[in-house]
């Protein structure tokens, strides 16, 4: 088997499939071009380091309370179906 | 909403309680169900505080303001515990919720009679995209076609944690065309995993990974942009 070589995949193309590559839904073709590409490319290398930590801070969006008045009107509705049931 | 959880199929069988198809469920569906029909308000507390801002953030996709996506949410939960005595667990707990919430919001959607289409919604994608700072070389370039000609600069990683950043990136997914913001939403704020997502919004892996990775790139150049601003 031959050894890919960076300019099997174009920069503009890798950064296309990373979502892909990071589900691990690519091929193992396609897969193993992007793996070897990053070794040799330091601009891909890097916009993936970028991409997952993207990932990592939008992830920190996800801590946010609930007004109170709103948990006690879900909760009342909570009560209400159980009375009812 | 009766009419909301009426949709056929899994979640209608009256005998779903008595165990069976339930236990195909993963444990902690399985025990989160029980706690609920036995009352539980801690667990479904719980289930409120961990579903609810996806819940609205998925509705907006459907209706036209965050009030009004509020509305379906609430509809929404009095649809899931009039469906949960019945449920059979033939997909994921959530799942099954979102369904029930996608159900509410068309119907709200379409009694807002369809002042934003869809479509239109859809063509904000290409106003939004801003010139991105890096670029590549053209398809004709002769020695190294499509590869970078400004690859991206280095992030300083620990300004990342700045709040700063955070809002830069709310206010970038808040723009997303909408079938975007609720990809990102349940796969990346949420950390919902791919299958889950599809199976809530009736999508395929294929089309969520093409939304998720277009909606990703938007942030990740959003955030480029203010990583630039803070070292220059």
């Amino acid at each position: 088997m031959s050894v890919a070589r960076p300019q099997d995949i174009a920069c503009r193309e890798l950064v296309e499939i990373l979502t892909e590559f990071l589900d691990g839904a690519l091929d193992e073709h396609s897969r193993t071009q992007v793996e070897q590409h990053l070794v040799l490319c330091s601009g891909c290398a890097e916009y993936l380091r970028q991409f997952r930590a993207t990932i990592g801070v939008t992830r920190r969006l996800s801590e946010q309370d609930l007004p109170e008045q709103m948990k006690e009107s879900l909760l009342d509705a909570f009560r209400h179906w159980r009375h009812g049931s | 909403m009766p009419a909301a959880v009426s949709t056929g199929g899994p979640f209608e069988s009256p005998d779903a309680a008595q165990g069976g198809v339930l236990s195909s469920l993963s444990a902690e569906d399985h025990a989160l169900i029980e706690r609920l029909r036995s009352g539980d308000e801690r667990a479904f507390l719980t289930l409120v505080e961990k579903n609810h801002r996806p819940m609205v953030r998925v509705a907006m996709n459907y209706v036209s303001s965050e009030g009004v996506a509020e509305e379906v949410v609430q509809e929404a939960w009095v649809g899931i515990l009039q469906g949960l005595g019945k449920f059979e667990g033939r997909c994921p707990l959530r799942a099954w919720m979102f369904r029930i919430l996608i159900n509410c919001a068309k119907m709200r959607g379409g009694r807002e009679a369809r002042s934003v289409p869809f479509s239109a919604l859809e063509r904000e994608d290409g106003e939004g995209e801003k010139r991105s700072i890096e670029s590549f070389r053209p398809p004709d370039d002769p020695r190294w076609p499509g590869h970078w000609a400004h690859a991206p600069e280095r992030w300083v990683d620990e300004r990342l944690g700045d709040s700063q950043a955070l809002v830069r990136i709310k206010a970038e997914i808040d723009k997303l065309p909408p079938n975007q913001r609720q990809v990102i939403t349940l796969r990346d704020i949420e950390d919902w995993d791919s299958v889950e997502v599809c199976e809530a919004l009736g999508i395929s892996e294929a089309n969520q990974r093409v939304l998720l990775h277009r909606a990703r790139t938007r942030v990740r150049q959003a955030l480029a942009g203010w990583a630039a601003e803070v070292t220059s």
